[in-house]
């Protein structure tokens, strides 16, 4: 009962009263959302690649996940704050909606994955560093990833062709 | 005239077909927008470079050859899902301002890519110009981003 509360009490603050009855803040909002998406999924993919041995071979891992991956945090933020806004112009729909849901979904098993890779493979990086052949929970969490982003692009589309 | 093409366009079976078929328009947007994932984060990798902003410790005509090809690579990717998006909903696209708009952007991005990536033939020539490298660099980053606000709008007109 308390998450369809907040949902209510959310959509009903000004702000989210604003969001909604503007003609350009919604669509604004969400360019930055799709725009920071875009980022966050194409940075975490040339990771991605590198984990699975495809891409960016004569750069080291710590090296490219020193340089890339907080740009995709950053823009990741983004998304989440942009997302939210949206989120907050008609949550109770949003929260029922089916799409909307396994995004989420998607979204907490790639924290899960990104966990799991940071305090597991990663910690022992220096031993495969600068190999072009990447341990076998390396390949997983990249390939892992990129599936799921690939996911969380698609879900969060078809939000928009079934949200009522 | 246009609004005629697009009227016969949507009267066309492969028309009917894709605007009948729920699942083909949201498929085809996902890998358009995981095409544009692909060109905004290379193309950012690049302008960033030319506009001086990263990766000073290796010349600029390294990051052209390393990032270009994707691009020229995925815009393909993109005219087709592109054209199956038109083909689908042929005024929602060609009537559109904003779809307009974005089209005569990508014709300008993509006039300066060529010309980046063919004065890159010439060695250094972008090291050597560093002005010119971050004007290239910033216009272009701002025609991709408009590219992308402009896609998302096409659905508020």
């Amino acid at each position: 009962m308390i998450i369809p509360q907040f949902c209510s009490w959310l959509e009903n603050t000004r702000m989210a009263s604003d969001i909604r009855a503007s003609t350009w803040l919604f669509p604004t909002i969400e360019s930055i959302h799709v725009l920071a998406i875009t980022m966050v999924v194409g940075s975490v993919a040339m990771f991605d690649l590198r984990l699975l041995g495809i891409a960016s071979r004569d750069r080291s891992v710590s090296e490219l996940h020193k340089e890339i991956l907080p740009w995709t945090w950053a823009a990741f933020g983004c998304a989440v704050v942009a997302g939210s806004l949206l989120f907050s112009s008609d949550a109770t729909k949003y929260y029922h909606n089916g799409p909307f849901r396994m995004k989420m979904v998607a979204l907490l098993l790639i924290g899960l994955n990104t966990a799991i890779f940071e305090f597991g493979a990663f910690r022992g990086v220096s031993r495969w560093d600068s190999e072009r052949k990447t341990p076998l929970a390396a390949k997983l969490a990249g390939g892992i990833s990129i599936v799921l982003w690939i996911m969380v692009v698609g879900f969060g589309r078809w939000i928009g062709f079934t949200k009522m | 005239m246009l609004p005629n093409f697009c009227n016969w366009l949507s009267n066309t079976p492969l028309s009917v077909k894709i605007q009948n078929i729920l699942w083909i328009i949201p498929a085809v947007q996902t890998v358009h927008i995981l095409c544009v994932s692909i060109v905004i984060s290379t193309m950012a990798m690049l302008d960033l470079r030319l506009a001086g902003l990263t990766g000073r410790s290796q010349p600029i005509s390294r990051a052209v050859n390393r990032w270009v090809p994707w691009v020229w690579g995925t815009l393909p990717v993109m005219l087709f899902t592109g054209c199956i998006l038109i083909i689908g909903e042929p005024t929602r696209e060609l009537m559109n301002p904003y779809f307009r708009a974005k089209m005569a952007m990508l014709a300008v991005v993509v006039a300066i890519t060529a010309f980046v990536h063919l004065r890159n033939k010439n060695e250094g020539y972008w090291d050597r110009r560093a002005i010119a490298a971050k004007f290239a660099g910033a216009m272009s980053l701002i025609l991709w981003v408009g590219i992308i606000a402009a896609g998302r709008w096409i659905a508020y007109y």
